[in-house]
């Protein structure tokens, strides 16, 4: 029984000062950054109720306005202001105000985590810093007045699950076309509780923007975290801003996994969730023609640069014939867009652009449909009513399905616009 | 060593037939919410379970919703000890943090029948049950310290107030 240690059998043993663990054991983790948003006024008063008063770490502890900014009501506007007292009682140094980003998109912006460390959030899409080799969990919210009391939090570590990705994406399909196939064949509980660790050579020719996709979509796959193994370009994007040292963490040769999904890329067809759930999923063939009355390219997964400029591709010189809403994830993300043209082609083709944040993907404000209005979303959910109307179907797609689907008005393919 | 009659389930099961979701914002007390334990699932639970009874079941139980009462419910129905082939992450996380006991032992959901009974040799990490023995990885001295203190709020409250004040916070997963 020698055989090799996974990605996430070495990075919990890192996080718990132990020398080694498997799969199965238990251990004391000390998270070198946890993370909350709009949900923080809520674990304050979990936090108050245990009876701690000030935060075992508070240099390691961030906080985004991002969930409803700017603040669509009174109740939101009094949530923020209870959090930005919090932020002053406890001296937090890593808040983000309205307008900053989404949570994930910032921390990694701002290289607060980085490859081989390990990251709690109080959101469910935490799995997203796997794309720069660090190991994501989400967690509740009293686990997080509990982590903010004590630094510390039980873990037992996953079993892994090996995907394998092989072969050069088609131009004008992506990551998120892999993420959706990949949830599509195995299901929404296919990766349960598993460390889902990524290799193949498909990775080193996945840009930035697209390798967070993988492990952001995991989430809806049931993972607990995601992995890819950081390169160069990991490095290099981080070496700016990066305050403290690292070591990346690889997983061995022979590293035993519970399962194993072998992908070659090579022919993959842009792919479509359906409603109401990320695993209804087909290829994009199969739902051309359905109308949709909204178009929403944004969020954690697809609210990045290339996101946006693959949308400006697409609408240079076209008018949508359906509201086209587009939310950067960032403000360096609108910065750059706006830099390099792509939110003038967008602006041109008829679209409307809001702040940067979560915007209407879990159905706070800034693009709620109406009943039976159908939306078609780069996001990563589209359970029932997770845009705040029940009767509203949702699709998923890469955001080149979503601005050809502008342009018509209907599910298009975005061959024809490439 | 203590022994146990078990209630025996299969793979799969998921929260909302182990606490349907239409009850999560309504019922308040534990009285409330054990009535409605498995409901969907096994609907002559309720009348059936005994303080010290165990769960039996196959893999990935508790899967889906995060809703703390799908633990709370069986603990105010009397169970303290959950046995499964696996459990769902959040569902095991929700078992610790509530003080129930989930034990990993794969196998004994159909060696056993609800009604059977087994032992549990917590000490020696150790189950017995139609005269074979398995052997289950113990939680580590942290983690049930957790268990031991009733969960994660109570124990919690013991080190920064030096007593339990009884607040059962919402929790839930974002
Ligand atoms: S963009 Fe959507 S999925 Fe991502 S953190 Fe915000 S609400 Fe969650």
């Amino acid at each position: 029984m020698n055989t090799g240690y996974t990605f996430v059998e070495k990075a919990l043993a890192r996080a718990a000062g132990v020398e080694s663990a498997r799969a199965g054991a238990i251990l004391d983790m000390r998270p070198d950054l946890i993370f909350s948003h709009d949900n923080t006024a809520a674990i304050r008063r979990i936090f108050e109720a245990i009876g701690a008063t000030r935060m075992s770490r508070p240099e390691r502890v961030a906080i985004t306005l991002d969930h409803a900014v700017p603040a669509p009501t009174t109740q939101h506007a009094q949530n923020h202001a209870e959090i930005r007292e919090w932020v002053r009682l406890q001296g937090i140094a890593h808040f983000f105000e309205v307008g900053r980003g989404i949570c994930h998109q910032v921390i990694s912006e701002e290289a607060l985590i980085l490859p081989g460390e390990t990251i709690f959030g109080s959101d469910s899409h935490t799995p997203h810093f796997g794309w720069l080799g660090a190991f994501g969990m989400g967690v509740g919210r009293t686990e997080m007045a509990a982590l903010w009391a004590t630094g510390a939090l039980w873990i037992r570590v996953p079993e892994s699950m090996q995907i394998e990705l092989n072969g050069h994406l088609r131009p004008g399909v992506t990551a998120k076309d892999i993420a959706l196939k990949i949830i599509g064949d195995r299901t929404v509980g296919g990766g349960q509780y598993r460390s889902i660790e990524f290799s193949g050579n498909t990775l080193p020719t996945l840009s930035l923007d697209e390798r967070a996709v993988l492990p952001n979509m995991m989430a809806e796959f049931g993972a607990m975290n995601a992995y890819l193994p950081p390169d160069q370009a990991v490095f290099d994007y981080l070496e700016a801003k990066r305050t403290r040292d690292y070591t990346p963490i690889y997983p061995d040769a022979d590293a035993v996994y519970a399962d194993r999904y072998e992908l070659d890329v090579a022919s993959l067809e842009a792919q479509i969730a359906l409603p109401h759930q990320p695993d209804h999923v087909v290829n994009l063939s199969e739902a051309v023609g359905q109308p949709v009355q909204q178009a929403f390219i944004g969020t954690c997964t697809n609210g990045r640069l290339e996101d946006i400029e693959a949308a400006a591709q697409v609408l240079r010189g076209q008018r949508v014939r359906c509201r086209l809403i587009v939310i950067p994830a960032s403000s360096q993300v609108l910065l750059a867009a706006t830099q390099s043209g792509a939110i003038a082609t967008l602006i041109e083709a008829g679209a409307s652009i809001s702040t940067p944040g979560c915007g209407p993907c879990m159905g706070n404000h800034m693009g709620i449909p109406a009943p039976n209005e159908a939306t078609i979303s780069s996001a990563n959910r589209n359970f029932k009513g997770r845009m705040g109307t029940a009767d509203a179907p949702i699709y998923l797609a890469s955001p080149y399905v979503v601005a050809a689907s502008a342009i018509k008005g209907a599910i298009t393919d975005p061959a024809e616009f490439l | 060593m203590t022994t146990h009659r078990v209630h025996v389930y299969g793979d799969h099961v998921n929260t909302d037939v182990i606490f349907p979701g239409k009850y999560t914002y309504t019922l308040k007390t534990p009285e409330d919410i054990a009535a409605h334990a498995l409901e969907d699932l096994d609907p002559t639970f309720v009348s059936r379970v005994q303080p010290g009874d165990v769960i039996v079941a196959g893999s990935n139980w508790g899967m889906g919703s995060s809703r703390e009462q799908a633990v709370t419910c069986l603990k105010y129905a009397g169970i303290n000890i959950l046995i499964a082939a696996s459990f769902s992450g959040l569902y095991f996380r929700n078992c610790i943090n509530q003080g129930i006991l989930p034990i990993v032992c794969p196998g004994l959901n159909t060696l056993l029948q609800t009604g059977d009974t087994l032992e549990i040799d917590v000490t020696n990490n150790r189950i017995i049950a139609a005269g074979q023995t398995f052997n289950f990885t113990p939680l580590s001295p942290s983690v049930q310290a957790i268990i031991d203190a009733g969960g994660l709020v109570p124990m919690l409250q013991m080190r920064f107030l030096g007593y339990v004040d009884g607040y059962v916070p919402a929790g839930g997963k974002e």
